[in-house]
């Protein structure tokens, strides 16, 4: 049986921020251009970023690309790759003011300019001030961006496949990507999407962790793609966490709570932040609270019936306080702890909120793998951008609000990369591959056919509880090891799921089941990178190893899921144009 | 039970994953709980409430703002509830 295939110019798998970005530059210069998401594109995860994006304006303070420079390679503890960084940096002011030359309604000025506000982090003159750099709409600029993009494609006649999920990806004898496989949720048919060039924009992948402020459907898809289609992984064991989610729900508790006198509470009732941190207590900086709070649940002293969260204690404030200054928190608690803080204490846990590594490209965009003496060689035919990219700007850990700026920066420069591409060196469709779809079809073919299997919810929840358990913010050799061997068991599992529901039409079970074959891929990747991390740094703390090397450690790495091995790739410390930023201690 | 056909009952399950984390977690609990018991006016008003843009819609859910159809309220209130 033949599956059917469709053409396009460009490719496009996710309908987020990155995504829309690239395929408007696409649309725009006439190319025939196909997003693919699985949910419609304005309820991309996109829509949670609250806080802004970062420009150097100069609106409010005085500010220049090259102090916003100096933040994120500080805050990437230099593993950022310098050229990249450069490139995002002063490209901003110019993304920023295109969005609002698009309509994006940002806050403004009594003068009519874009208002800026202060972010942890922002800096001028290399660290020594705080500037208001984060430019908003209210706290839905992400909402705002998605929906300004997605109308501007509509205007392009971008072509949307809603409710599409890509499966793999296609690529032939010579490596070069050609297509992908996709699933229509409507119809349950697999079709080939053949393509000139093909863009991952698949969003990251916070839900290997048990506590995670991601939604739903961040699966990290496209990152299972690349696995299985041989492309390596770049940076997987750095994930950028908040230290007080609510346990089992993943939603944020702010760090206000503790600011205004909440304090953390063990098993035992005990104010364990007083012996980690004998003067600042429970208002430590944020990746020593998190670490202290992991280690009171390894080291048994959690609650609950899984003993694997602590408490948040707030009722000594009295009522009047929690509903003056606190807003919001109590009715946060009430629905998604169950508990009335104003009576009982919050259950919290540090919680994953961003994947800084993700699928090796440069700042053009194109998906670079090492091949022969080369490092970043081209695969051609193959860009990605956003959270699932890893160009690498964030590094170690993620600067706040820069996370947006990478959706359009990398986004437009990766839709100026195909659109050249496509122009220049590929005139016509490469031949498909005669087994482009066999991949996906054994796959599909595999869950139709599994009989006494495991349910998907059971084996999601087993990966998530290890990756929590053993890759979350306090990591150890110990720990680290066991969590290795741990998920790799829990990987032999999720080649056994099972559905009942073999249905074709609108199956959500198999994609499901499709998905966490997508999320064990980033979960094994996470853990066998931590593990050989033999330091610290950024949002990767190793309590065997508690300072950054320079020496032996300033490289990226680089996972393969075939023999889930590593290498490793040096940083780029060649910016564009300025001088190189060289290391120093990262104090605050 | 609804007289809404089971493809289309499916599609709405689907349609009720969201942007937000918030979103999914409230409609996750209503979709194992509720939605299977929903009168066929009630899957209707429901169906339109996932019309809504995921921030308007996660403020109608946490009481922010309300909504003028009385029976997409009666739905409103269940997920203000669950």
């Amino acid at each position: 049986m033949g599956v059917p295939v469709r053409r396009f110019d460009a490719v496009i798998v996710g309908g987020g921020g990155a995504g829309l970005r690239a395929a408007l530059q696409l649309s725009e210069s006439g190319l025939k251009t196909a997003v693919l998401s699985k949910v419609f594109p304005t309820r991309s995860h996109t829509v949670a970023a609250q806080g802004g994006i970062s420009a150097s304006l100069g609106n409010v303070q005085e500010d220049h690309w090259e102090w916003h420079m100096y933040d994120t390679v500080k805050g990437s503890d230099w593993l950022g790759d310098q050229d990249a960084i450069e490139f995002m940096c002063r490209k901003a002011p110019e993304a920023v003011i295109e969005l609002e030359h698009f309509g994006m309604p940002f806050d403004r000025l009594e003068n009519g300019k874009i208002y800026q506000r202060p972010f942890g982090g922002h800096t001028q003159n290399n660290g020594q001030t705080p500037v208001q750099r984060a430019c908003a709409a209210a706290d839905r600029t992400g909402h705002a961006m998605l929906h300004t993009l997605y109308q501007r494609n509509v205007r392009a006649n971008t072509q949307f496949f809603v409710e599409w999920m890509a499966l793999d990806l296609i690529r032939d004898a010579e490596g070069d990507v050609v297509g992908v496989t996709a699933l229509e949720m409507e119809t349950g048919e697999v079709f080939i999407l053949h393509a000139k060039a093909v863009l991952f924009a698949t969003g990251g992948a916070g839900r290997i962790y048990a506590a995670s402020t991601n939604a739903f459907i961040n699966t990290g898809d496209g990152l299972g793609m690349c696995v299985r289609a041989g492309i390596p992984l770049e940076d997987m064991e750095f994930w950028q966490f908040h230290p007080t989610g609510v346990a089992g729900a993943g939603v944020l508790i702010t760090e206000g709570v503790r600011g205004e006198g909440g304090i953390l509470l063990n098993a035992n009732g005990e104010r364990f932040m007083e012996r980690y941190a004998p003067n600042l207590k429970d208002l430590a900086p944020r990746d020593f609270v998190a670490r202290s709070m992991e280690q009171e649940v390894l080291e048994g002293r959690g609650c609950g019936p899984n003993k694997d969260y602590v408490l948040l204690k707030l009722d000594h404030l009295g009522p009047d306080i929690i509903k003056q200054r606190l807003p919001g928190i109590r009715e946060i608690a009430i629905k998604f702890a169950g508990v009335d803080p104003i009576k009982e204490p919050i259950p919290v846990i540090p919680t994953c909120h961003y994947m800084m590594g993700g699928i090796p490209t440069n700042y053009r965009g194109e998906v670079v793998i090492p091949k022969g003496d080369n490092a970043e060689s081209r695969v051609n035919g193959f860009f990605a951008a956003g959270e699932c990219a890893c160009a690498s700007v964030h590094g170690a850990n993620r600067l706040g609000t820069n996370s947006l700026l990478d959706l359009v920066v990398f986004g437009k420069s990766a839709g100026d990369s195909m659109v050249e591409y496509i122009k220049n060196e590929m005139p016509t469709w490469k031949d498909l591959p005669a087994d482009a779809a066999d991949r996906s079809l054994a796959r599909i073919a595999r869950l139709d056919g599994q009989t006494n299997g495991e349910e998907v919810a059971d084996v999601r929840t087993a990966m998530q509880r290890t990756v929590q358990a053993r890759a979350a913010v306090f990591r150890n050799a110990d720990n680290l090891s066991k969590g290795v061997t741990e998920i790799q068991q829990v990987a032999e599992r999720v080649k056994r799921t099972q559905i009942k529901d073999k249905s074709k039409v609108f199956n959500t079970a198999r994609v499901e089941a499709l998905e966490l074959e997508n999320l064990i891929e980033v979960a094994v990747a996470t853990l066998i990178a931590a593990d050989a991390r033999k330091e610290s740094r950024g949002a990767h703390a190793h309590a065997d190893f508690p300072n950054r090397d320079d020496e032996v450690w300033m490289k990226h790495s680089l996972y393969y899921g075939d023999e889930r091995r590593l290498s490793y790739k040096p940083v780029h410390t060649k910016p564009l144009s300025v001088d190189y930023i060289p290391p120093k201690e990262r104090t605050f | 039970m609804t007289d809404f056909d089971p493809v289309e009952l499916k599609r709405i399950r689907w349609h009720s994953r969201r942007g937000l984390l918030e979103l999914d977690l409230v409609l996750e609990r209503f979709l194992a709980q509720r939605f299977d018991s929903l009168s066929p006016a009630e899957m209707s008003a429901y169906k339109a409430l996932l019309e809504l843009p995921d921030n308007d819609f996660l403020d109608v859910v946490n009481g922010k703002t309300d909504l003028d159809d009385p029976a997409i309220m009666q739905i409103v209130e269940i997920l203000r509830a669950i």
